[in-house]
């Protein structure tokens, strides 16, 4: 079912011949659970529930969800089905809405801050080291001079990885080659960054498990390092999520949020067939905003997430 | 949020004590939390759906035995009929070829080039010659992947720079390893989505080229409710013969696991536990539906203990607690012993019950500092003796271990609780039997 159907035009034709299989959206069975019905009933319920659970949301955030709209049938009174659509949008909006953070909302305004430290973390192979390829890629086309540095010192092929990515954008990689102090590649990054008056400095870390509290601690300690040469930085930590994890993203996102203050959200790989519903709890529960959501392997696969977008294209046919 | 299923069930039986027999009433509340809890774990809504009713056949009409509360055979019942789906028997991979092909294939991210290189290593290990090929000619750096980690473990890697068909690659490397007398090669391939039609007619076409004897679908653990159509849908173009579930050495419950073998019935044959090339272990029904269950990795834990325990070491032990001669010293050992076995937390979190209790708390490996120092700063004759250890000794072992004088009463007192715990224990054991099978008996 293509809910999460949310992308820009260009990336659609892409999407659609692959969303085509899947989509029979939740609007289809709404609107078919409600013919001739003037109260919102069980099978409705159950419907919305499956079509939510089913697309990673969890139980708890579709019992909020399916609270929330009771409530709101009880005060509101809908006359038809795409009222109900409406008030159901809105529920789930409002889940998303309330970010508390202040970062930049996209690449050119960065607030007055320079250079823009930024650090990316998540668990394995979520799609880190790809979506600062593309962040660069966009920063640049702002018109921001941009560094990056390699601080997954760990993971085979990790620097050569970004030093591709740093190729392709044509920016500087600051690296100390493998199996160095993670934590001293964020200093001279965030050195470099200063010295030649870049506008951005985009810090990678190697991918690890939440629950290993010494690489976690590490993570502590590579954002501390920095604020060495600048005593804000990073001021945005990027917790990369991948749309086919389930339910383990909210242990992520605390997790990481304990060891870093993370105050961003990416999500990858939305051009698959997973639906990362999860974020919609994620975001509430931790009150961190998405920011980006990474559509393809490609370098011009990223996009900043679109609330309004998100939220529409959940119940577009 | 992922409240121990055991816990639940109870929670779902309490009104119900001294009840005889599980009837339809009681039975429909429990299959609600057993249904809700399955798709905490990440079980598909769907799947998590008919295995509740599968369950709630079974446990229809069952009489309760007299020993068992009806909650505890519910969770019998669920944990046996999870266990059997998940597998059955542990099934070994098949090296039958000459060489034995293995393509890998899976998402982007899931794990396939490390696991291509631990399935080498595994291999080797056990005495076979192995070639890897590098056939990912889109990832950045993915040759260069497989390459280093192929070098770290004396591996050869086929690749081909300048050659961008995945399947001519493929072609040229069983070429290869035929010369190079190679008795498996592990084709490590690009992560593609399972709606990219391109990318899905290429891998079925180095399948068609390769004619593998193994074809393993490397899946990422923490997956949520589209393992089913992935799954599927590799299933649908690849008939793989087998599943390779990663990371699982983070806290994800695994739903996925029951998702993929009940759409797909192919077996789960590898786990990968970590980064390392180690990190792999074949897999195990029994564990994967307690880990599910949250019931914590009782059986790692006895293993893991068994691997590192010695047992002449635990004999003697044994025999000094039936005879009450526990010292200090013996205490110490054990403590050495304990913390060979890895990371605390870890350990404590294979333990039902537990698990939930130390994820937010943060135990360090230090943990027995503390108590190391304080018998540390003991005599000998104390160690060997603490009946002896009175008011001015305690001060000056307390001032010796910069601990005070409470943490050395504690741990006196722990000891000799300890010391009174394990005498009843060794009585009721008997002597003769081993350390190993005490604690942790199932
Ligand atoms: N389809 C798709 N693939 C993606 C996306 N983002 C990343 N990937 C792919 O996911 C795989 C892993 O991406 P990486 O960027 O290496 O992930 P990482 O988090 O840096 O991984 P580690 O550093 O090993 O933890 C690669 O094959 C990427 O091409 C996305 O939005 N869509
Ligand atoms: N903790 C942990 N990390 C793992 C495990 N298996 C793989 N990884 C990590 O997951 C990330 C991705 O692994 P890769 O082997 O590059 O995944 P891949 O499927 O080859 O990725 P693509 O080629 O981009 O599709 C890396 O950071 C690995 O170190 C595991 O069992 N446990
Ligand atoms: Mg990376
Ligand atoms: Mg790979």
């Amino acid at each position: 079912m293509g809910i999460f159907n949310f992308f820009s035009k260009e990336k659609k034709e892409k999407l659609d011949q692959g969303l085509e299989k899947t989509k029979s959206s939740l609007f289809d069975k709404i609107s078919k659970a409600l013919v001739g019905k003037s109260a919102i009933d069980d099978e409705f319920l159950d419907n919305l529930e499956e079509i939510l659970v089913s697309s990673d949301v969890g139980i708890e955030t579709t019992l909020r969800i399916i609270e929330r709209l009771q409530a709101r049938v009880a005060k509101d009174k809908y006359v038809g089905v795409g009222e109900l659509n409406n008030l159901l949008k809105d529920e789930i909006g409002k889940l998303l809405d309330e970010n508390k953070s202040n970062i930049p909302t996209d690449f050119s305004d960065l607030k007055g801050v320079k250079p823009y430290v930024v650090m990316v973390v998540g668990v394995n192979g979520v799609g880190k080291t790809t979506t600062i390829g593309k962040m660069a890629n966009q920063y640049k086309k702002a018109g921001k001079k941009v560094v990056l540095g390699a601080g997954d010192t760990f993971r085979a092929a990790a620097v050569e990885q970004l030093k591709i990515w740093g190729t392709r954008n044509d920016v500087d990689v600051i690296s100390h080659g493998m199996n160095t102090d993670p934590a001293s590649v964020a200093f001279d990054t965030v050195k470099h960054a200063v010295e030649i008056g870049a506008d951005v400095a985009i810090i990678d870390t190697a991918g690890r498990l939440h629950n290993k509290i010494g690489l976690m601690n590490e993570l502590s300690k590579i954002k501390r390092v920095m604020q060495k040469v600048t005593q804000d930085a990073p001021h945005e930590i990027l917790l990369v999520l991948d749309a086919s994890t389930g339910q383990n993203a909210f242990e992520q996102a605390k997790q990481f949020t304990a060891a870093t203050e993370v105050n961003a959200l990416a999500l990858t790989k939305l051009d698959g067939t997973a639906k990362g519903g999860v974020v919609i709890g994620v975001a509430d529960q931790f009150k961190i905003p998405v920011k980006y959501i990474g559509v393809g392997e490609g370098i011009e696969d990223l996009q900043l997430f679109n609330k309004q977008e998100f939220v529409d294209s959940l119940f577009k046919g | 949020m992922f409240e121990n299923l055991s816990g639940k069930i109870e929670k779902a039986f309490k009104m119900l004590k001294g009840q005889g027999k599980i009837t339809e009433i009681n039975v429909a509340e429990t299959m609600k939390e057993i249904r809700k809890a399955l798709i905490d774990a990440d079980v598909n809504y769907k799947i998590a759906k008919t295995f509740t009713d599968t369950v709630k056949e079974k446990a229809l009409g069952q009489n309760v035995l007299t020993s068992v509360s009806p909650s505890q055979l519910m969770v019998k019942i669920v944990n046996d009929e999870l266990t059997e789906l998940l597998g059955g028997k542990t099934e070994d991979i098949n090296l039958t070829g000459n060489p034995t092909v293995i393509l890998m294939a899976g998402l982007q991210g899931s794990g396939k080039t490390t696991h291509s290189a631990k399935l080498a290593n595994f291999l080797k290990k056990k005495g076979r010659s192995v070639m890897l090929a590098a056939c990912d000619v889109y990832r950045p750096a993915a040759i260069e992947q497989l390459k280093v980690l192929g070098a770290q473990l004396d591996v050869p890697v086929f690749f081909e720079m300048e050659n961008k068909n995945p399947v001519s690659i493929a072609q040229n490397a069983l070429k290869a390893a035929k010369e190079a007398n190679a008795k498996v090669l592990i084709v490590d391939t690009a992560g593609r989505l399972s709606i990219d039609e391109e990318m899905m007619a290429e891998i079925g076409n180095i399948k068609k080229a390769l004619n593998p004897q193994e074809i393993l679908f490397v899946v990422d653990a923490m997956t949520g409710q589209d393992a089913v159509n992935t799954a599927k849908a590799f299933n649908d173009v690849l008939d793989f013969t087998g599943v390779i579930l990663t990371k699982l050495d983070g806290d994800t419950r695994g739903g996925a696991a029951l998702s993929i073998k009940s759409i797909v019935n192919k077996p789960i044959k590898f786990m990968g536990m970590g980064e390392k090339m180690e990190a792999l272990d074949t897999f195990h029904p029994d564990r994967m539906a307690q880990r599910i269950l949250g019931m914590g990795d009782i059986v790692s834990l006895v293993e893991r203990a068994q691997e590192v325990f010695d047992e002449q070491e635990a004999e003697k032990i044994q025999k000094k607690l039936l005879k009450d001669q526990f010292t200090f010293e013996d205490f110490y050992t054990q403590i050495q012993q304990i913390k060979k076995m890895g990371n605390l937390k870890d350990l404590m979190g294979m333990i039902p019950g537990v698990g939930k209790a130390v994820k937010d708390l943060d135990i360090s490996d230090d943990a027995f500092k503390g108590i190391e120092a304080i018998i540390n700063s003991m005599t000998p004759g104390e160690r060997k003796t603490p009946d002896i250890i009175n008011g001015s000794r305690r001060k000056r072992i307390a001032s010796g271990s910069g601990t005070d004088i409470q943490q050395v009463n504690q741990l006196l007192k722990q000891f000799e609780d300890m010391r009174k715990m394990m005498k009843s224990i060794g009585k009721m054991q008997g002597a003769g039997r081993s350390m190993r099978g005490m604690p942790f008996g199932r």
